[in-house]
């Protein structure tokens, strides 16, 4: 695998940019939006770029579609949701590309949700469930499972991460087995995630999961994860009124789901 | 047979139409499929049945193009009321049971099997995007199941929107096609080329892929801007009474169902220009000094084409979403919607899922009030005029309590 999750910043990894002024953007890379983004993936992207803006970060957001190179300079990726047949063609053009697997060898930040997290495995299943080659940045590995989960989802994550409880909406019928290279991210409380108990996986700052969509909007801390990753140094704080709504939001589908019927 | 005819499927098509009662209900519907599991088939033979589906417009394309056919002087069979599956297709049938001419908006998903029942005459493909993604199928999936559908229907007229190419795509595989250039607003899921999956090569509405040459087809009908091209190449103005895009697109989609028939555009354009509201979509109402637009879309395509119906600031807004069974109980859809255009006028945000609303809105820099009632909104509207719009169950408890009014 790429990264141990410990690993430090690799000496050869893109200069660090920071709070403050003086530091070049934080580039944000949303690869293949024409491809994989079924439902709400953009939130992601909108939800990184507030957050760092808001600590005075200067933000670059890079839109590539699948007739384009992934640029390797890139600070965090973003891999969204799809169907199977977008999802076979993402996995056959970012393996011909070869952008992606550079920009994370350098150590950049790599988020993938829903189908962009089976991408990112070494294999998951075609059209008819059948075994694809998937980008080997993630050590885990796909199939289809015998039934849809779809709802809402709730999990407890890694204590390592220091990220608070997730709460998303996942819609899959995926089942993922995790190798030794990769730690789950999360216990799941409610829902389905990877089907053993475990919701998504990460391995140094490689980091997949089955909440789909805008799966940060609801989760600033795993948002804020990715950015202190990207910039290799503790966030400032972000202004109390800033976050009221995103906590409001978040606090009320926590209540929701834990809610007896 | 006909015995069959006479005494089987009257009798259940009786029970159906008294069951059915004047509101559209599918429960007669739904009795009489378990007496007779083929009275849709039964009920439609002999009919020239028109299905019309699509991701949105489906409602407001067969009320259109049921004003164009009133010009055959035939009778019309339809499910005015939206119950758009088999049990609603075949209520909309026992209710009329001499209609020669029937117009039925067909759910997405069931347009291969109802296609098998009804035999039809034409089948109208409007477009198709994302859309309820927790309940509704994927749609290079639905394109898939429409393609095979109209393999095996050689004797079905299909006119589809040529400038969705997923649309487009899936209607390759008819026998016999009306294209139409219908336009297409929402472009987030036809990007792709739906035969070999390369990023394709747009300029206006024309579309073509530079990988396997895979290309828009030549068009009958074309919608330009307020007009429509004709097949003569004479253009004529829609000047329709319903607002919008989307509105204009489908009723160019319901003169090329009426060529069909006979029915000229000037002919049928006469009766689609009094269509004024489909089901409570664009009613407008007096509440509390103020008068109220209500407009329903339940998917990001719908809210886009919404929103450009809107009245210009400073006409203040109210958005309302919910996330019922019938909704969808994602909210993700939120994030492909692009409000920025809202920035500077009132809005207001109301819905069972307000909340979430409300953050997407902050990550666009939109101000907003959030309120707990349609009422509270007009209050602190104070303008003479609001648009209202809402998703499904958001819209019907607003019209619940602002009545029912036509």
């Amino acid at each position: 695998m790429a990264n141990s999750p410990s690993s430090p910043r690799s000496p050869s990894s893109p200069s660090p940019t920071s709070p403050g002024e003086g530091w070049r953007p934080l580039r944000l890379v949303w690869v293949y939006p024409d491809l994989l983004s079924t439902y709400g993936d953009r939130g992601n992207v909108l939800v990184l770029e507030r957050r760092a803006r808001l600590r005075g970060m200067p933000v670059d957001v890079v839109e590539v579609n699948s007739d384009q190179r992934v640029p390797a300079d890139g600070d965090i990726y973003l891999m969204g949701g799809g169907e199977d047949l977008p999802q076979i063609l993402a996995a056959r053009r970012l393996s011909a590309d070869g952008g992606l697997h550079e920009a994370v060898r350098r150590g950049a930040v790599l988020f993938a949700v829903c189908a962009g997290y089976q991408v990112v495995g070494t294999e998951f299943g075609g059209a008819d469930g059948e075994p694809m080659p998937g980008l080997g940045l993630l050590d885990i590995s796909s199939g289809r499972g015998e039934r849809r989960g779809v709802g809402e989802i709730l999990a407890d994550v890694d204590p390592a991460l220091g990220v608070p409880r997730l709460t998303g909406f996942e819609n899959h019928q995926g089942v993922t087995r995790l190798g030794p290279g990769a730690r789950p991210l999360s216990r799941v409380v409610a829902g389905v995630g990877n089907g053993d108990g475990t919701e998504g996986a990460y391995a140094g700052r490689v980091l997949g999961t089955y909440l789909h969509g805008p799966a940060l909007v609801r989760n600033p801390g795993l948002a804020d994860l990715l950015l202190t990753w990207a910039v290799g140094q503790q966030l400032p704080p972000i202004p109390a009124q800033a976050e009221e709504l995103a906590l409001r939001l978040r606090e009320e589908r926590l209540a929701a789901v834990t809610a007896p019927q | 047979m006909r015995a069959r005819l006479a005494t089987t499927v009257g009798g259940a098509a009786a029970t159906v139409s008294r069951l059915a009662g004047r509101d559209g209900s599918v429960i007669g519907g739904i009795i009489g499929l378990r007496i007779e599991p083929d009275l849709l088939s039964l009920l439609a033979a002999g009919r020239q049945v028109i299905l019309v589906t699509g991701t949105n417009g489906k409602t407001t394309t067969t009320r259109l193009i049921t004003a164009a056919l009133e010009a055959t002087g035939q009778r019309i069979a339809s499910n005015v009321f939206g119950a758009n599956m088999e049990a609603g297709l075949t209520s909309a049938l026992s209710r009329a049971p001499d209609a020669p001419l029937a117009v039925l908006e067909t759910d997405e998903k069931y347009i291969p099997a109802m296609i098998k029942a009804t035999a039809p005459k034409i089948v109208v493909l409007l477009n198709l995007s994302r859309d309820q993604m927790d309940r509704a199928a994927e749609i290079w999936m639905l394109a898939r199941r429409w393609h095979e559908a109209l393999a095996a229907a050689p004797d079905t007229l299909v006119v589809a929107n040529a400038d969705d190419p997923l649309v487009a795509w899936a209607a390759s595989s008819a026998a016999k096609v009306t294209w139409v250039a219908a336009g297409q607003r929402w472009r987030e899921d036809s990007w792709c080329c739906p035969h070999c999956g390369a990023h394709l090569l747009r300029h206006g509405d024309d579309w073509n892929c530079h990988e396997c040459a895979y290309m828009r087809p030549p068009v009958r009908w074309t919608l330009q801007d307020d007009k429509v091209i004709d097949p003569t190449g004479q253009v004529l103005p829609l000047r329709l009474t319903l607002p919008g895009r989307a509105n204009a697109s489908n009723a160019v989609v319901a003169l090329a169902v009426a060529e069909a028939f006979g029915v000229a555009p000037s002919t049928a354009l006469i009766n689609m220009r009094e269509v004024t509201s489909v089901a409570g979509r664009y009613t407008q109402v007096e509440r509390r000094g103020a008068e109220l637009r209500l407009l329903l879309a339940k998917n990001p395509a719908g809210w886009l084409e919404a929103l450009d119906v809107m009245a210009p600031a400073p006409t203040p807004v109210l958005l309302a979403v919910n996330a019922q069974g019938p909704d969808g109980r994602d909210t993700s859809w939120l994030w492909d919607v692009d409000y920025r255009r809202l920035r500077g006028r009132t809005v207001l945000v109301g819905g069972e899922r307000r909340m979430d609303l409300a953050v997407r809105l902050e990550a666009d820099d939109v101000a907003f009030q959030l309120v707990d009632s349609i009422d509270q909104a007009i209050d602190l509207a104070h303008s003479p005029r609001l648009e209202v719009l809402a998703n499904y169950t958001a819209f019907q408890q607003y019209r619940a309590v602002i009545g029912r009014a036509e």
